[in-house]
C-alpha cells in the first residue's frame, strides 16, 4: 500500500473547489490512459506506486486517487489538463497522453470562462 | 504511401489560438499575407477556454499588434500596486509599491482573464477574414514522402475499426506551433528531441478565482477604481522550494495561484491543492478572501526552465512561439509570459510573410525569426534570469529568511512588559545566527545572478 499524503491528515475537496467548473466528459475515450498495474508484484509494483504517488501530490485536480481498497486510479472527470503527469510520469507509468477529442455537445474537456 | 487527402489547404497553419497563434495571425495579415490562407487551429470552443494565466499582461509591446487594445480588449485593471511576502509559518514580512511610473505610457500593466481577453484577441483576428477553426485538437503533423511537413491532422473524435484516429487534414506551407506550455505537437515536429518538458523545467499552477463584488476589492487592497494590485507571497507556501503564491486582482474577482516546480512538489508530502487551501486559511490571509465565491478553479503549467529549455525555433516548414518555445521568466516578483507570446507570434508573423514572400519557406528560409528573437528581449531577459531561479534555490532566501526576518521584526515589534534592550542587541544575535557572512555573500550571489 501507498504510504499516506499530507502525513495522514485530511485534505480539502478539490471537486468542491471545482463545482463551477464546466467540463465535457470523454468517458468513452478517455485522453489519459494509465499502464496496468495488476499482475505487479514486489519492487515493481513498488516503483509503481512511487510513481503514483508524486501524481497524487502534484496534480492540482486531484485526478489521480487511491480508493479505500488501494486501488489506484485516474478520474477523467477531474481532469484539468495541465499536463504536470505528462511531464513527471509520460515515460513511467502513464501509457497514453493526448488532447481530449470533441464530441456533439463541442471540445471535450475542461472549458474555462475565467482562465 | 496512400494518397492523403486534404479537408483544405492553406498558407499557414496555426496551431493554437492564444496569445502567440493570434498575434502571429494578425501579423501575418499585416504582412501582407491573404487572411484566407491563414487557418488557426483551436482545440477549445473559443480561445482561452483551454488557458489559464497568473492574471496580468506587461502591455509594452501590444500596440503594435493590436493598436486598438487599449480602448477595446477587456482589460480588468491597471496595475499600480505592487506588493511582495516573505512568509514564515507564524509571521509575514510584506513591501508594498506604489509608483506613478506604472501609469506611463508604455510601461502598463494590466490583469486580464484569458477567458474574455483572447476571445476578444479572436474576434480581431476573425474580423480580418482569417479562419479560426474552434473543436479542433492537432495530434500530428501530415508530411510528405520525404518526411517534409506539409500539413496537420486533427482528431475528429471519431475513431475507425482499429482504434485510430479519423483526423481532418490541414494542408500549409508552414505551420506555427502555438500549442501553450503543455504543447503535444512539439515533439512530433521534431524541433525537441525530449519527449516532455523536463520536470525541474516547468512549474505547475493551482489557481481559484474568487468573486467579490469592485468596491469590497478596492477597499481591501486600497484601490482606486480601475486600478489594481499584483501580490507574490514566497516562503511558506511553497515548503520553502521555489515557487509560492500569486494574487491578482480583476474587476470583480480576484485569482489565487499556487505555483511551485513540479520536480520539487512531487518529493515532497502535501498536495499542490492542499497548499493552496493552507494558504487561503492562514490568519493574514483569511480575511482578504471572505465572502468571496469561488466562480473556477484551474490548472496549468508554467514553462520555467528558460533559456535551458528553449528547442529548436525552426525546422523546414515549422516554427514555434509561445509557451511552447518555453517562452516565459519568473523571478519571484515578477512573472512574464504572456508579452513574451506575443512578441514571439508578431516575430513569427513577419519570418513567415518574409518567408513566403520569397517562396523559400525551409529551414534557412525561416531562420530571420531565431536571429529576431534572439535579437529580442524574449531571448535577452530569459540569458539575464538564467541563473536566477537556481539561485534562490540554493539559497536559504525561501527557507530560513522568512523566520529570520521574523525574529528581528517581532523583537521591534512586541510589546510584552518586560524591559526593552536596544535595538542593536535584538538584531545581532539574529544577524549571528544567520551568519553574517554568509548572509552578505548569499544575497550578493543573488543580485549578482540578474
Amino acid at each position: 500500500m501507498m504510504k499516506p499524503v499530507n502525513n495522514g491528515e485530511p485534505l480539502v475537496s478539490v471537486d468542491a473547489k471545482a463545482a463551477n467548473n464546466i467540463v465535457n466528459v470523454v468517458e468513452e475515450t478517455p485522453h489519459i490512459v494509465l499502464k496496468p498495474y495488476e499482475g505487479l508484484s514486489g519492487a515493481e509494483l513498488e516503483k509503481y506506486e512511487e510513481e503514483f504517488r508524486k501524481l497524487v501530490i502534484a496534480c492540482p485536480a486531484a485526478a489521480y486517487r487511491v480508493d479505500d481498497n488501494g486501488n489506484m486510479n485516474f478520474e477523467v472527470a477531474a481532469c484539468l489538463e495541465c499536463g504536470t503527469c505528462r511531464v513527471l510520469c509520460g515515460e513511467t507509468i502513464i501509457d497514453t497522453w493526448r488532447m481530449p477529442v470533441p464530441t456533439a455537445e463541442g471540445a471535450g474537456g475542461i472549458n474555462y470562462l475565467f482562465g | 504511401m496512400a494518397e492523403i487527402e486534404f479537408e483544405v489547404e492553406c498558407e499557414v497553419a496555426i496551431v493554437g489560438a492564444g496569445l502567440a497563434g493570434l498575434a502571429a495571425a494578425k501579423t501575418l495579415v499585416d504582412n501582407g499575407v491573404d487572411p484566407e490562407g491563414i487557418f488557426v487551429i483551436e482545440r477549445g470552443n473559443q480561445s482561452g477556454t483551454k488557458n489559464v494565466s497568473g492574471g496580468r499582461i506587461y502591455t509594452h509591446n501590444m500596440a503594435k499588434v493590436f493598436p486598438n487594445f487599449e480602448e477595446e480588449a477587456p482589460l480588468q485593471r491597471k496595475v499600480v500596486r505592487e506588493r511582495l511576502s516573505l512568509m514564515a509559518a507564524d509571521s509575514t514580512f510584506s513591501l508594498d509599491y506604489t509608483d506613478e511610473a506604472f501609469k506611463k505610457a508604455g510601461q502598463e500593466s494590466y490583469t486580464v482573464l484569458r477567458g474574455t481577453f483572447d476571445a476578444w484577441m479572436q474576434e480581431q483576428v476573425e474580423n480580418l477574414g482569417v479562419m479560426i477553426m474552434p473543436t479542433f485538437p492537432a495530434i500530428d503533423f501530415v508530411r510528405d514522402e520525404a518526411g517534409k511537413i506539409i500539413g496537420v491532422a486533427c482528431a475528429s473524435g471519431e475513431f475507425d475499426e482499429d482504434g485510430s484516429d479519423i483526423v481532418t487534414n490541414i494542408g500549409a506551407k508552414v505551420v506555427i506551433i502555438a500549442d501553450g506550455a503543455n504543447s503535444l505537437m512539439l515533439k512530433k515536429s521534431g524541433l525537441d528531441s525530449k519527449p516532455a518538458p523536463k520536470p525541474e523545467h516547468m512549474a505547475v499552477g493551482a489557481k481559484e478565482v474568487i468573486q467579490l463584488d469592485e468596491k469590497t476589492i478596492n477597499d481591501r487592497f486600497a484601490l482606486n477604481e480601475g486600478e489594481g494590485c499584483a501580490w507574490m507571497f514566497a516562503g511558506d507556501p511553497s515548503d520553502g522550494k521555489f515557487g509560492g503564491v500569486a494574487l491578482y486582482t480583476y474587476q470583480d474577482t480576484i485569482s489565487i495561484a499556487m505555483v511551485a516546480g513540479i520536480e520539487a512538489i512531487a518529493e515532497g508530502e502535501t498536495p499542490i491543492y492542499q497548499m493552496l487551501e493552507n494558504f487561503k486559511n492562514r490568519p493574514d490571509i483569511k480575511p482578504l478572501l471572505a465572502g468571496g465565491e469561488i466562480v473556477e478553479y484551474s490548472g496549468h503549467m508554467v514553462p520555467e526552465g528558460g533559456a535551458n529549455m528553449t528547442p529548436e525555433l525552426v525546422g523546414d516548414n515549422v516554427l514555434v512561439a509561445g509557451d511552447a518555445a518555453g517562452f516565459c521568466v519568473n523571478v519571484g516578483y515578477t512573472v512574464r509570459g504572456m508579452d513574451f507570446a506575443i512578441e514571439s507570434g508578431y516575430l513569427a508573423g513577419v519570418a513567415v510573410a518574409k518567408a513566403l514572400q520569397a517562396g523559400d519557406t525551409s529551414k534557412a528560409g525561416l531562420q530571420s525569426y531565431v536571429s529576431a528573437v534572439n535579437d529580442s528581449f524574449i531571448k535577452k531577459d530569459m540569458d539575464v534570469c538564467k541563473n536566477f531561479a537556481p539561485a534562490v534555490e540554493s539559497s536559504r532566501v525561501f527557507t530560513e529568511y522568512p523566520g529570520f526576518i521574523g525574529q528581528i521584526f517581532r523583537g521591534l515589534y512586541v510589546i510584552d512588559g518586560t524591559p526593552q534592550i536596544p535595538i542593536m542587541k535584538k538584531v545581532l544575535p539574529v544577524v549571528k545566527q544567520m551568519g553574517m557572512f554568509k548572509t552578505v555573500k548569499e544575497l550578493l550571489k543573488l543580485v549578482k545572478s540578474l
